[in-house]
């Protein structure tokens, strides 16, 4: 599903700093993936080049179901609407009802009429569990609920893979559990996921394969099992020393 | 919008009624210094000669076109018909009955009035009243349009856009409005009419040259304005509508510019304003506006003070009006 095959990333800010260093890794279909690193690691500079937020420095190759993302000819838009993304700061759009957020792109990128883009809003509205705000602005929701509604805007599109990128680091520690939950639903539903987190339980509990970075580099990967019972590198070991 | 008469004050009411008073004591004496003044060199205010120059009577005298007798006149309501006859040729004419000048069998020359009417009519006031408003409202639905698309073009990443933005916006502001309009009208304007009637076109009336220079001033302010509200709105609004599959087309058009107009209200407003009150420079050429008009008043008339005056109250009231409706734009779309 996700084919990775040698990106690199280079920041001018205005000096050089590599973010990714030669990153090559697979990704199948239905997999989930949790990406875990010390910060600064390039974890989330690896889950941004995968949509094309960040675009990798040329000579690697992202093939994301086959087409190939860093091919200028590729139309990245397209692309983009099968990827779901969910960001740490929720993102959800101010001016917009939590219905309006997730018709929106329903409407004008995939072109559906108001009422398939509606009720599909509901019935996402209720698997994240709060139809009860769909008329409510984003900002009148706790950061759980906010979360959850932007959960809810990206699968409307009906993505073949979904993008966590720390989605619950920004939230008060009693709601982080109400957005892991719906990620496990999701997980157990077949979605293909990567998510960048620190929430070590959800790795253990739900993760495939974990992937650990460090300095843009992929150091380990591994099962959650072998990842954080018996880990090949120092690094690693550091890290989970560290954090556990 | 908060009521500001609940702020807490931190003095005592007589306190503060005594400096309350204090303020309309100034602005009365204030107003009684300019009239003492003007009653010392013996100006004769002659403010009833204002209202004539919004809304006048016309008297509209009827004459007759053929030499006769009346012989016939019959009046039907307000209305009369008059019959001259003479040897060769008979004329009736219907006029209105309110000053009917002749009387059946009076003999009628050439040219002799039958009778008058009177009738409302715009002035000079209300004409220069309305050539204002309309070099405004166009210059600010032009200035919109031009300050949109150079905001969104002062922040591509395209070297031919961005440039032409700053070139545009640094040229403009840099130089005097007055300047500017001489240019659109003494050195574009000649250009341009002199082509158009080279090819037997009909010259552009210089009204258009001072919207044109007006839109273009603003446009330079409200691109910047612009500018600024579109990079107020946080990188992740863009990243989030993008990562949906969106254009950048239709980011900027559901998720950037409906926040960024938000924000950029208030100073728009200002910029309006502004506009307003400096379409009063387009008196220089030829546009007969509401400074010119008054001008022309004063020249026959003779009563500047009540005419500047009350040219000053127009463009009050207009600017006024502008900032209550914009208030009003703000609490409205201020719903999240």
């Amino acid at each position: 599903m996700i084919d990775v095959r040698n990106i690199s990333k280079t920041f001018y800010v205005p000096h050089e700093v590599k973010a990714l260093v030669d990153v090559t890794t697979e990704i199948a279909a239905g997999e989930v993936v949790v990406v875990i690193g010390p910060s600064g690691s390039g974890k989330s500079t690896f889950l941004r080049c995968l949509n094309h937020l960040e675009v990798a420095d040329a000579g690697g190759h992202i093939l994301i179901d086959g087409i190939d993302i860093l091919d200028r000819k590729t139309n990245i838009n397209k692309v983009r609407a099968e990827v779901g993304m969910v960001f740490q700061s929720f993102n959800l759009f101010p001016h917009k009802t939590v219905l309006e957020n997730i018709t929106l792109a329903q409407q004008v990128v995939r072109k559906r009429p108001k009422e398939e883009a509606h009720s599909k809003a509901m019935s996402l509205l209720e698997k994240v569990g709060i139809s009860d705000k769909a008329d409510a602005y984003p900002d009148n929701l706790s950061g759980g609920q906010q979360q959850r509604v932007a959960i809810a805007r990206a699968l409307a599109m009906d993505p073949k893979i979904m993008l966590f990128d720390e989605p619950t680091s920004a939230l008060d520690p009693e709601m982080i559990g109400e957005v892991l939950d719906v990620m496990k639903t999701l997980a157990r539903e077949g979605m293909t996921m990567v998510v960048v987190t620190h929430e070590m339980g959800f790795a253990r509990e739900v993760a495939d394969r974990v992937i650990f970075m460090d300095d843009g580099a992929i150091v380990e990967v591994g099962t959650p099992e072998h990842f954080f019972t018996n880990p090949d590198h120092d690094r690693t070991k550091l890290f989970l020393s560290q954090i556990l | 919008m908060k009521n500001t008469s609940n702020t807490r004050r931190s003095m005592p009411p007589w306190k503060y009624n005594l400096w309350v008073g204090v303020f309309f004591a100034i602005l009365f004496s204030v107003v009684m210094l300019i009239y003492i003044a003007t009653i010392r060199i013996e100006y004769t205010w002659s403010w009833y000669k204002v209202p004539s120059t919004f809304l006048s009577r016309e008297v509209i005298e009827i004459s007759a076109e053929v030499e006769g007798r009346v012989t016939q006149l019959e009046r039907k309501n307000d209305q009369a018909v008059i019959t001259i006859k003479n040897e060769t040729e008979s004329k009736s004419y219907t006029v209105p009955a309110e000053d009917i000048r002749v009387n059946e069998g009076d003999l009628i020359y050439y040219g002799d009035t039958l009778a008058t009417y009177r009738k409302w009519r715009a002035g000079i006031m209300v004409q220069g009243l309305w050539i204002t408003l309309k070099s405004s409202i166009f210059a600010i639905i032009l200035g919109i349009i031009i300050g949109i698309i150079g905001g969104i073009a002062r922040i591509s990443d395209n070297p031919a856009l961005k440039w032409s933005a700053i070139t545009y916006v640094e040229l403009i502001r840099g130089s005097p409005l007055l300047v500017q309009i001489f240019i659109w009208y003494f050195v574009l304007g000649t250009m341009i009419n002199q082509l158009l009637e080279s090819y037997g076109l009909k010259e552009i009336p210089s009204l258009w040259y001072g919207v044109a220079s007006l839109a273009c001033f603003t446009g330079a302010y409200v691109t910047e304005i612009v500018r600024a509200g579109i990079q107020s709105i946080h990188r992740g609004q863009t990243e989030a509508a993008r990562s949906l599959g969106m254009s950048y087309g239709q980011c900027m058009r559901y998720v950037i510019l409906p926040q960024a107009m938000r924000r950029i209200l208030p100073p728009l407003a200002g910029q309006f304003i502004s506009l307003i009150k400096d379409s009063s420079l387009l008196g220089i050429i030829a546009v007969r506006d509401l400074l010119k008009a008054s001008r022309e008043v004063v020249t026959t008339q003779l009563n500047p003070f009540e005419m500047f005056f009350t040219a000053a109250a127009l463009y009050l009231v207009i600017t006024f009006s502008l900032s209550m409706f914009v208030q009003y734009l703000e609490r409205k779309t201020a719903t999240t």
